[in-house]
Parts: C-alpha cells; sequence; structure tokens
C-alpha cells in the first residue's frame, strides 16, 4: 500500500504535479510544498478557521482535508483571491476598519467573508456574525471585521466597489 | 499535531472497497467527508493502517423520493441536505438541523454517512434518525440489509455496522401531516451540543399524536424520550400537559455530567426544550 502518491491537482488555477505523503493535510502541502503560505495552520482539528481555503469552488478546512485527497480538483488559496482582485474590496475595508491587529485569522476570514458576500448577499449583522462564527480572531472581538463586510455587502448590491 | 502515517486507497466501487476492508481487518478506517476523521487523526486518537476513501464509489451521494422514503445517500453533505427542495419539503428535520452543524466550510464537505456511521451521541443526524423512524442501508459483500435506527446506535461511537460494512443510505419515511422541530443549546453556534431535541409527530387542529421526542448530548447514544410522548399523545400542549411532558423527561433520561454541564444542568435544559419543541410543533 502506497504511503507517498503522485497526484496532480489545480492550485490558483496552475496545475501542480507532486509525490504526496498521505498523511500530510492540504495546508501543509500548499505551505511547505508549495510555499503558499497565506493559509495558516491553526488548531489543526477544524475549529478555528485560520486554514480556510476553497475547493471547487466551496469554502472548506484545509486541515481536515489531505492533500492526497485534492487529487484532480480546484484548489484556490488567498494568494490565488488576492492576485486576481476578487477580494480587493474586502481587503480594502477590513484595512480601513482596522479588522485585524496580528493577522493571523486574516486569510481565513477573508475568503469565509468572500464566501458569505456570494452566497448571502442580503446578510444582516446577526447573520454576518453567524456565517463567520467558524473564524476565531482573538485580537480584533469581531465588531470590526463585522463593519468591514457589512460595507463590502453594501457596495457590491449597490454596484459600487468600495 | 500531525497524523501519523498510514496508507490510502480509493477504491473505485463497493466491490473493490469490500476487498480493502477484508485485506486490512480493522487496521482499515473509511474516510468519507473526513470532518471528524481527519482531526482525530491529526490528534492521533485514530491510527489505521490504511484509509478507504469511500468518495470515488458512485451512487453514494445524493438525495432520491422513491417508493414512499426519501433516501439520503452516505456521501450527501450536510450543505446538500440544508439546501434540498425535497429535504425542506419531505424530511424539514434534517434541513432544520444542518444550520447546528459547526459551520458553512465543515458542512460543504462533512457528509451524512460519516455523522450517522460514526455515532457521536452530540450529533444532530442520529437523533433526526431516531425521531423521523428511518432505517440505515448497510452494505455488504453478500448484499444490503436494513435496520431500524433505533436499532442502530447501540452505545458511545457504537453501532450496528460490521467491520466489513458501509453504511450507503438513510431512508426516511414520508410522512404527510406531521411537523417537526430541532432545537440545540451549544455553548457557542457550531459547537458540540449540551443537549438538543429533534421532534416529529402528527399535528391535527392543535393536538399532537405519535409524538417522538429524540435527544442528543443526553446519554451514550441519541434516546428517545418515550414517557414524554405518551405523556402529550393526543393532546394539545397546553400549560399542564407541557408540565406533564417535562417532568416525564425527568425519566426518560439520565444524562451523563461533562467537564462543563453537571447532569442536573443537561436535564433542565432537556425540559426547556421539551417545552419549547411542544409549542412550536403547533405553532
Amino acid at each position: 500500500m502506497e504511503h507517498v502518491i503522485e497526484t496532480t491537482l489545480t492550485v490558483n488555477g496552475a496545475a501542480v504535479t507532486r509525490r504526496i505523503p498521505t498523511r500530510q493535510h492540504l495546508i501543509d502541502f500548499l505551505r511547505e510544498e508549495l510555499g503558499l503560505t497565506g493559509a495558516h495552520v491553526g488548531c489543526e482539528h477544524g475549529v478555528c478557521g485560520a486554514c480556510t481555503v476553497r475547493v471547487d469552488g466551496k469554502i472548506v478546512r484545509g486541515c481536515l482535508m489531505l492533500a492526497v485527497q485534492a487529487a484532480g480538483r480546484k484548489v484556490d488559496t488567498i494568494e490565488g483571491l488576492s492576485d486576481s482582485g476578487e477580494i480587493a474590496d474586502l481587503q480594502r475595508t477590513f484595512h480601513e476598519h482596522n479588522s485585524l491587529q496580528c493577522g493571523f485569522c486574516t486569510p481565513g476570514m477573508l475568503i469565509a467573508a468572500q464566501a458569505l458576500v456570494q452566497e448571502r448577499p442580503d446578510a444582516s449583522r446577526d447573520e454576518i456574525r453567524e456565517y463567520l462564527s467558524g473564524n476565531y480572531c482573538r485580537c480584533t472581538g469581531y465588531q470590526a471585521i463585522v463593519d468591514a463586510v457589512e460595507e463590502v455587502l453594501q457596495s457590491r448590491k449597490s454596484g459600487v466597489r468600495a | 499535531m500531525k497524523a501519523p502515517s498510514f496508507a490510502y486507497a480509493r477504491p473505485r466501487s463497493l466491490a473493490e472497497a469490500f476487498d480493502l476492508l477484508e485485506a486490512h481487518g480493522d487496521g482499515a478506517k473509511i474516510l468519507a467527508g473526513g470532518q471528524s476523521l481527519l482531526a482525530a487523526l491529526n490528534m492521533r486518537l485514530s491510527t489505521p493502517d490504511v484509509l478507504v476513501d469511500i468518495t470515488g464509489v458512485p451512487g453514494l451521494a445524493g438525495i432520491r423520493v422513491d417508493g414512499g422514503v426519501v433516501r439520503v445517500g452516505a456521501l450527501t453533505t450536510h450543505a446538500e441536505i440544508e439546501h434540498s427542495p425535497e429535504i425542506a419539503r419531505h424530511v424539514p428535520l434534517l434541513a432544520q438541523a444542518v444550520p447546528h452543524i459547526a459551520h458553512v466550510a465543515i458542512r460543504n464537505a462533512g457528509t451524512f454517512g460519516g455523522s450517522v456511521a460514526l455515532a457521536d451521541p452530540a450529533a444532530e443526524y442520529p437523533a433526526c434518525a431516531l425521531a423521523l423512524d428511518a432505517t440505515l442501508v448497510l452494505a455488504g459483500r453478500s448484499g444490503e440489509r436494513r435496520v431500524a435506527a433505533r436499532d442502530f446506535f447501540r452505545g458511545l461511537y457504537e453501532t450496528a455496522l460490521g467491520a466489513r460494512e458501509i453504511l450507503v443510505a438513510g431512508e426516511f419515511p414520508l410522512r404527510p401531516g406531521y411537523r417537526s422541530v430541532f432545537l440545540e443549546l451549544a455553548r457557542r453556534h457550531g459547537d458540540y451540543a449540551i443537549v438538543g431535541l429533534a421532534a416529529h409527530a402528527r399535528v391535527d387542529a392543535g393536538r399532537v399524536s405519535d409524538v417522538r421526542l429524540a435527544f442528543l448530548g443526553a446519554g451514550d447514544r441519541p434516546v428517545l424520550a418515550v414517557e414524554a410522548g405518551k405523556a402529550v399523545e393526543g393532546r394539545a400542549p397546553t400549560a399542564d400537559v407541557v408540565k406533564a411532558a417535562q417532568d416525564a423527561v425527568s425519566r426518560d433520561l439520565d444524562p451523563p455530567g461533562d467537564l462543563y454541564t453537571s447532569t442536573a444542568t443537561k436535564l433542565h435544559l432537556a425540559r426547556v426544550l421539551t417545552g419549547r419543541a411542544l409549542v412550536a410543533l403547533v405553532a
């Protein structure tokens, strides 16, 4: 039985083939093998949300997925979302509202916030809080994060990007 | 922490999966959505020799209404159940339960079958399956067998599932005229339940009958509060009737305390949920 498997996946639009140890989770693979250190390793049991990435367009916990399970799938990280400009407005409002201090949670928070803005364009402040409740921030007290997401929800709805 | 070393196989059919389970015996572990298993591996609470990833087996995902039942395939994700029109129409209890399962990122990956097969006593679907009198479909080399939910959950993480079997689906009978309510109390949204209640009953002119109150987080497995169900059978949930049901719940349940919540507190909260659920059923 194989403990290392040659695996091909797409990361931020580019095909990647590597021999991957079966026990390695997706975040360690992205960080250590590909040098994509935006997604962070926090709790490693699915609680903190710092490792949130997108797989086939849906947000998942990167620590709760083996890298070999990503074979044939499309993985998007904060680097990809940032480079494409997809979340430029969220990044700007996070900056303007001081929605981060240490920044450890911020990549996961931004990816989750982008999913929220896409899936629930009419979300209330309570719904923003509930949606982001799977992403822990130990610095900000969340208020500024909710402010930033709320501003983007309103600006995208009005068609004028923040 | 990091997971221990294990081999990984992704069978393309049930037959291939059974080959792997037979070859590796107790050393094999089935991987579906992985939202509990990966955490257990990372914490080295589980140390399998080989992971059998069944997500490449065709026919195990999806929701189908057929022959008086709604069949939910084992690989159907929580998010798919949450947004399914068939579930909303025919088995709304499941859709009501899903928002209590962790968070969106986990609901996008975790599966119905994984939750049921793991049988965490604080999990949502096992209690729903019990309240809805569901049947679980178990596949083995020699074919399928069907086990009622009330016989499936046998203890803490213990089920009727054999070592060489795979849970392939749950079947929920269509019950027109019934209503359901799902309530859960947790320390924070998405955390494991302190106590929760899956309630299902026939509702007619403000009266409830065939009442099934299944609790989660209240024992070593989901627990049906039989006496509480009897206490409200055929009646409208007036203050007196609710009180009688709440008193019966105290006899039906003997929840073990945990680090944060004592037995007495859990019982109190179970009584509170009973009252809320009975009122909500007829609202």
